[in-house]
């Protein structure tokens, strides 16, 4: 009986312990999970303040942090998002700040189908197109305002199928199942180089970059280590992490 | 209220469902029949596979559906050898994920109501001189009728919830693979509540419904049995 309590109490413990621990939870758009990761480990070595990052389609994030989602920061991958959010009092006011700039490429994983001014779109030689939920991602929304600019939306309808968020808009190009797609550019970047496929990067007079926002939320307004790690986002080290994923 | 695309949807996951479990019955009587009477090595095997989809989360199922029927996949090589459109992001793709995700729905209930048959009503009809498929179609099919039913509409019903599967092979095309579970998804993310609610009482109700009338049918059927 002893010994049966003194578990439960090691337990209890640990169970308390892991909740008190001080963890900062960041809510992440899919584009900007991967660089996510890295500035946050970078974050976490410097200060000991231990990060756990959760990301989806940006709609889907806000609609979790309406419902109640305990992040402390929000990283959107537009301004819109953030802004409704403040002003509906889901998030602090003063800590909207633009933490990158993102690109829209039109990419296929197949190294010879896309042409260096994405004509492949005009001559519609392909089956599928694969695009965001323009309803939940802002770089879903950039595609579909791209083949709008470009006079394609009709000619196109029937050939787009729809990610559920840029991460798998990415998946459905690079198994095959789609044979091009509107992703992020820093999808497709690693160690500031496309490594496989072939691109066209959408020029910004089509479709301009995408500024993505960050807000500090309402369950991060009394925690200090929130507006660490906004802070740390501007530091240098984070801004070359960024550059190596061709955000801006 | 609710939107084309919202009507197109419902229909969409009707006429879905409804070819899935016509599909369904016609694999599952043979099935059903042979895991019910037959002692084989392979039976374990056999009922283990086809209760997979029970247990795998339908993430998994639609990874794996995803991956074989892609370009580079083992089925999307056969469907591109043979000059057959390849399945994901069709109609025809998510037939086939709903057929194997129902596919124990539809297999176990048989089996059960063939297992309680038992295999005497097919050794009178012998003794009598009937040939096995004739007795087979004459006399444990109209015995089996109500266990079929009740498979019938369990596999309609869990094709109609299904989520998971098209999510990830379906890519969300209007008319084509957004289901409604999918379209209460979408607008759900999208902060419309409104449709959500309109379009999640529906099948609230339906699914409500189709259980109704289920154990309405058992309670019916055992009356019949002990009367």
């Amino acid at each position: 009986m002893r010994y049966l309590s003194t578990v439960f109490g090691l337990i209890i413990g640990s169970v308390s312990s892991l909740s008190y621990a001080t963890t900062l939870e960041i809510a992440v758009a899919s584009n900007f999970a991967e660089p996510a990761k890295q500035i946050a480990q970078q974050f976490e070595q410097q200060t000991k303040i231990q990060v756990s990052i959760s990301s989806a389609a940006t709609g889907v994030l806000a609609n979790q942090i309406r419902n109640g989602a305990p992040y402390k920061i929000f990283l959107s991958a537009d301004q819109t998002t953030p802004k409704i959010l403040i002003e509906t009092g889901y998030a602090v006011a003063a800590s909207q700040f633009t933490y990158a700039q993102g690109q829209l490429v039109l990419w296929s994983a197949n190294p010879h189908l896309i042409d260096s001014s994405g004509k492949i779109l005009t001559t519609g030689n392909f089956k599928y197109l694969a695009i965001a939920n323009p309803k939940l991602a802002p770089y879903g929304a950039a595609g579909y305002q791209t083949l709008s600019k470009l006079g394609l939306t009709q000619q196109l309808q029937s050939k787009i199928v729809n990610g559920d968020n840029i991460s798998n808009t990415y998946q459905y190009v690079a198994s095959g199942n789609a044979q091009l797609g509107f992703v992020a550019l820093a999808q497709i970047m690693q160690k500031g180089k496309i490594s496989q496929g072939s691109y066209w990067i959408v020029p910004q007079t089509i479709s301009p970059l995408i500024k993505q926002d960050g807000i500090i939320l309402k369950a991060g307004a009394s925690d200090p280590n929130a507006q660490k790690f906004l802070n740390f986002m501007r530091s240098e080290s984070a801004l070359t992490i960024l550059r190596t994923y061709g955000y801006r | 209220m609710l939107n084309t695309e919202d009507w197109s949807a419902l229909w969409l996951s009707i006429e879905l469902a409804g070819l899935t479990t016509l599909i369904l019955i016609i694999i599952a009587l043979p099935l059903a029949w042979w895991l019910a009477f037959h002692q084989s090595r392979l039976k374990a095997l056999i009922a283990a596979l086809v209760a997979l989809p029970l247990i795998l989360p339908p993430s998994v199922i639609g990874f794996y559906l995803l991956v074989a029927m892609g370009p580079h996949g083992l089925i999307g090589k056969l469907c591109q050898t043979l000059g057959i459109e390849l399945f994901p992001f069709t109609f025809n793709g998510l037939l086939i994920a709903s057929i194997i995700y129902s596919l124990p729905f539809v297999v176990q209930p048989i089996q059960n109501t063939f297992n309680s048959i038992g295999k005497k009503p097919l050794e009178i009809a012998a003794t009598l001189g009937a040939k096995p498929l004739d007795a087979w179609l004459n006399i444990v099919l109209p015995l089996a009728k109500n266990g079929i039913l009740s498979a019938a509409v369990l596999g309609f019903a869990h094709t109609i919830g299904e989520f998971g599967i098209v999510l990830m092979i379906g890519g969300n095309i209007p008319h084509k693979t957004q289901l409604i579970s999918l379209q209460i998804y979408n607008h759900v993310e999208a902060f419309e509540y409104a449709q959500a609610g309109q379009l999640s009482l529906i099948l609230l109700i339906f699914s409500f419904a189709v259980l109704s009338f289920m154990y309405w049918l058992n309670q019916k059927f055992n009356y019949l049995n002990k009367a």
